[in-house]
């Protein structure tokens, strides 16, 4: 603030506040003074013989005015309000959070620090852990991947041992870090609406679901052309481009015969968005442990 | 005090006195706010918004996002770790009006840019039912619909420059550009104008 604009705050102050005490202070006494009759305590207005006294403030009305301007007196020396003058306190609002974040970071250092050096599986191992990694999942990963973990449409499923990109500690932790793009490009245009019919078909029956065998057996030649580069010739998948095992049952955008020829049509692309600037490495730790446990129930419990 | 009398009895006195005596609170706290040059010095890396976005903002105006979200994270340390950096005025010196907001039904959306894909706002946008099971939000299935023109976006831009966005004369003459062919649809402005939220300041929760 320049020296005009902190004086124009002092000077506005100060005189607010004396225009209040001078309120406060020329109203205590009673102002009726009626020379004829000294007994007189009324105002002389009359109403349907209702008349009007000038009784001052009552006292503890008033000692609570005085007892607010001692306050703000107070307040001013102690924070920052008379302009540029920054309150013998030194108080500010992002000087209070800070010394908040360093509080918190002290028990934080307590809870998760010890949790920064251990390996994933072991940290999966501990129940408190877990539940810490618990909670900071409700908080940042359960609105696309399911309260529970399970996913959504379009948003995998984490508790079913299907893993897309891997689930090993390393990878998990991979996927947190740096996120993930999904991206399968649309084949329509490249094997024609015939083409995705019948991979549709082979795909069907890669699952075991109900399929028209004939159409299935030209979608094969299909795939074997297309499909395969991501998704390998036995259709498994591939974990480093993150192409899903099409043969397990499990999906992520359906497994209607619409759905599929959707996907194969159009392409499907989605985003993991890396946590590596918005999470510390403790929280991120500790929710890659939770999520490593999640498809390993079991092994977990024991 | 006999003068009361004088005020009681002059009503035109009266409302000046009043003006007068409710006054000193705005003089003080919020005047010499807009004589702060650090105030108004934009944050590194702050541009005035694309044509889609600029688009997708009178989106989220028009649906009234900003009543029950607030885009104002402020220096309290629960917020900090749920939302990240506090905000602060010169990420928004180019915002007329601001969204910042006074209610939050749902969570702050000062810092949402990046934090979830565009497939994600797509279904939530859609339905957030479908994302988030226990969600009281409204759906927006219109959007998906709805194409933007762009027929205004030059006169909106052309207002902002009015109030201070450094617009250039070639930012207008492209303004329209991006909506030629009817390809952008509401869904994808609006999701244009959250995903670049926030983005200029990053830190770690």
């Amino acid at each position: 603030m320049t020296t005009f604009w902190s004086l124009w705050v002092i000077v506005l102050t100060l005189a607010n506040l004396a225009l209040v005490c001078w309120v406060l202070f020329a109203n205590r006494k009673v102002a009726v003074d009626d020379q004829q009759e000294p007994g007189n305590q009324t105002t002389g207005h009359v109403y349907d013989g209702i008349e009007e006294y000038d009784n001052p403030l009552p006292r503890w009305w008033f000692l609570m005015f005085v007892g607010s301007l001692v306050f703000s007196a107070i307040y001013l020396v102690i924070y920052p309000g008379m302009g540029n003058f920054k309150g013998v306190s030194g108080w500010t609002s992002v000087g209070e959070l800070k010394s908040d974040q360093q509080k918190a970071m002290e028990k934080f250092d307590e809870t998760f620090g010890k949790y920064v050096e251990m390996p994933v599986e072991e940290i999966a191992q501990s129940r408190d852990a877990l539940k810490m990694g618990a909670r900071i999942f409700a908080n940042n990963c359960a609105v696309c991947h399911g309260a529970d973990g399970g996913g959504n449409y379009g948003f995998p499923n984490l508790t079913d041992n299907d893993w897309l990109y891997g689930g090993s500690p390393e990878q998990i932790l991979e996927t947190l870090y740096k996120g993930r793009q999904g991206l399968m490009p649309p084949q329509g245009p490249i094997i024609g609406e015939e083409g995705v019919r019948t991979t549709a078909e082979y795909v069907l029956s890669l699952n075991g679901l109900e399929h028209n065998a004939e159409m299935a057996a030209e979608g094969k030649k299909v795939f074997g052309q297309v499909c395969m580069a991501c998704h390998g010739m036995d259709a498994k998948g591939n974990q480093a481009l993150g192409a899903p095992n099409l043969t397990d049952n499990i999906w992520l955008y359906g497994s209607s015969r619409e759905q599929i020829q959707h996907t194969i049509r159009g392409g499907r692309s989605n985003q993991m968005p890396a946590q590596d600037d918005k999470l510390r490495d403790d929280k991120i730790r500790l929710v890659a442990a939770y999520v490593y446990s999640l498809s390993r129930q079991e092994e977990v419990e024991q | 005090m006999k003068n009361h009398d004088i005020v009681e009895k002059n009503i035109g006195l009266m409302i000046v006195l009043i003006c007068v005596a409710i006054s000193f609170g705005a003089l003080v706290e919020i005047v010499p706010q807009f004589f702060i040059k650090a105030n108004k010095e934009p944050i590194e890396g702050l541009k005035p918004w694309p044509a889609v976005v600029l688009e997708g903002r009178d989106i989220y105006i028009r649906e009234g996002c900003h009543v029950c979200h607030t885009q104002m994270v402020r220096p309290l340390r629960a917020e900090v770790e749920r939302y990240g950096h506090y905000s602060m005025s010169q990420e928004h010196v180019y915002e007329h009006p601001f969204l910042w907001g006074s209610k939050r039904t749902g969570p702050d959306l000062a810092r949402v840019g990046g934090r979830y894909s565009d497939e994600w706002h797509r279904a939530h946008l859609y339905n957030p039912r479908n994302v988030v099971p226990e969600s009281n939000m409204p759906s927006f299935p219109w959007l998906f619909d709805n194409v933007v023109t762009g027929e205004h976006t030059a006169d909106k831009m052309r207002a902002l420059r009015l109030a201070g966005v450094p617009y250039t004369d070639e930012d207008i003459a492209k303004a329209g550009e991006p909506f030629v062919g009817g390809n952008v649809k509401e869904i994808d402005a609006l999701v244009a104008y959250l995903q670049q939220l926030g983005v200029l300041v990053q830190q770690k929760r």
